[in-house]
């Protein structure tokens, strides 16, 4: 009888839950399982392949989560791993776990609105506050500290946060 | 010593990918030189972070037409080890970023195509393009949004913001129409359901552009002449200024890694 850990499918969600704790490097509350970014875990001749997609074109992370990946994968006894990044499907904010959502709001980061509607050119956005909220926020930039967020403030409790970009 | 060029093969869809790969590069470059001073901090976010998804569209761009090309180049030799006769991206993107209100023309003008543009590659044969594009659209769509505003804000501020804003729309007018320019290889591309006609784009693109500009209290120039070249690879003067700078490096230091 061959032990499940050493049947493929054991192997694989053993790789698979051990890439899913690697965290993104900008937001270290969300695993990249939270975020969507983590695609597909496989297993080929006893070899790990991890599949990821980036959130943005440039993201910068995606090189620093693979590197992680691959260390990870490492620690836990797998050897010649590969992470490969694939582009489609495209990644949307959707794929974004509401454990993921919940994790955001309380590191004080909005989670971006459910499913990614175009918006209009000069459209209005209604945004609550991570920290009280309240609806009563507006946007400071459409452009944050990482190409996925936005800068916003609360005109209740007049605190600035970050919003994780609709997109 | 300084390396030499590399020779591309350029089949028909080779050239292609790489003709839009350059001009996300040039941009994206153009804009990185904001850094550090924009007007203010907010901004010189806005400009960085327009710049690294540009990079990041020509990253993905320059590694599948290397892919397609299959003569062993790669995404940092396109990009690195081509001479300005060699990049093919719109004349428009290399124009100097001058005031902010002619940035922010120049990616008006863009970005209004680029998402057009984009949106439309998303159901293009060639599984990778259309991949590219999905990401690629909605990053436009946001940066249309970005200038948008700032056009209105620029235009229908000042007499100031206004006179620099309506000089940036009269001298890149110019420049617009090698957007919806095509050769013989495209038309072939696009029979074969892997490109599309940007000339189909021009009277939403116009659309766009002219609402914007309308609501900018700023006017459209009446004069149809317009340049072309980019795409052949006949440059203003600025791109070899733009390209020692972005390839000294790699040229100085043949393969040279972070």
């Amino acid at each position: 009888m061959v032990s499940t850990v050493f049947s493929d499918a054991g192997l694989r969600q053993h790789a698979w839950d051990t890439a899913a704790t690697v965290v993104d490097p900008e937001i270290p509350v969300l695993t990249i399982a939270d975020l969507g970014v983590l695609r597909d875990v496989a297993i080929n001749d006893g070899q790990v392949e991890v599949e990821i997609t980036p959130t943005y074109s440039g993201c910068p992370a995606m090189n620093m989560i693979t590197l992680e990946i691959e260390m990870a994968l490492e620690r836990e006894g797998f050897r010649n791993t590969k992470v490969r990044t694939v582009l489609s499907p495209a990644w949307t904010t959707d794929w974004m776990s509401e454990d993921g959502r919940r994790k955001l709001r309380e590191y004080g980061i909005a989670p971006p609105q459910a499913a990614g509607s175009r918006r209009a050119l000069f459209g209005v956005q209604q945004v609550a506050c991570p920290q009280c909220g309240s609806g009563d926020t507006e946007v400071l930039s459409e452009f944050g500290s990482t190409s996925c967020k936005a800068l916003w403030r609360c005109k209740s409790c007049r605190e600035p946060f970050d919003y994780f970009k609709c997109h | 010593m300084a390396v030499a060029s590399i020779t591309v093969s350029e089949t028909p869809l080779v050239l292609y990918t790489l003709r839009r790969a350059d001009d996300a590069l040039i941009l994206g470059h153009r804009l990185s030189e904001w850094c550090g001073h924009a007007p203010i901090l907010e901004e010189d976010m806005a400009l960085a972070n327009m710049a690294l998804d540009l990079l990041g569209q020509a990253r993905e761009l320059y590694s599948y037409a290397a892919e397609v090309e299959g003569k062993g180049n790669d995404e940092d030799k396109l990009a690195y080890l081509r001479d300005v006769r060699q990049y093919r991206n719109l004349l428009l993107l290399e124009q100097p970023n001058g005031d902010f209100a002619r940035t922010m023309v120049r990616q008006l003008f863009y970005s209004a195509f680029a998402d057009l543009y984009w949106r439309a590659m998303m159901k293009s044969s060639d599984a990778t393009l259309a991949a590219i594009a999905a990401k690629s659209e909605k990053e436009s769509d946001y940066h249309l949004r970005h200038s948008s505003e700032w056009i209105v804000r620029l235009g229908d501020g000042t007499e100031e913001s206004h006179a620099r804003a309506q000089t940036a729309v009269d001298d890149l007018w110019a420049f617009t129409g090698e957007m919806f320019e095509v050769d013989a290889g495209e038309r072939a591309l696009f029979n074969a359901g892997i490109a599309v006609d940007p000339a189909g784009l021009r009277s939403q693109w116009l659309d766009t552009v002219s609402g914007v500009v309308g609501e900018a209290t700023l006017v459209l120039p009446s004069n149809d002449w317009m340049q072309q070249g980019g795409r052949d690879g006949r440059h203003s003067e600025h791109l070899g200024h733009l390209l020692s700078e972005l390839q000294s490096m790699q040229r100085t230091f043949p393969g040279v890694a972070w």
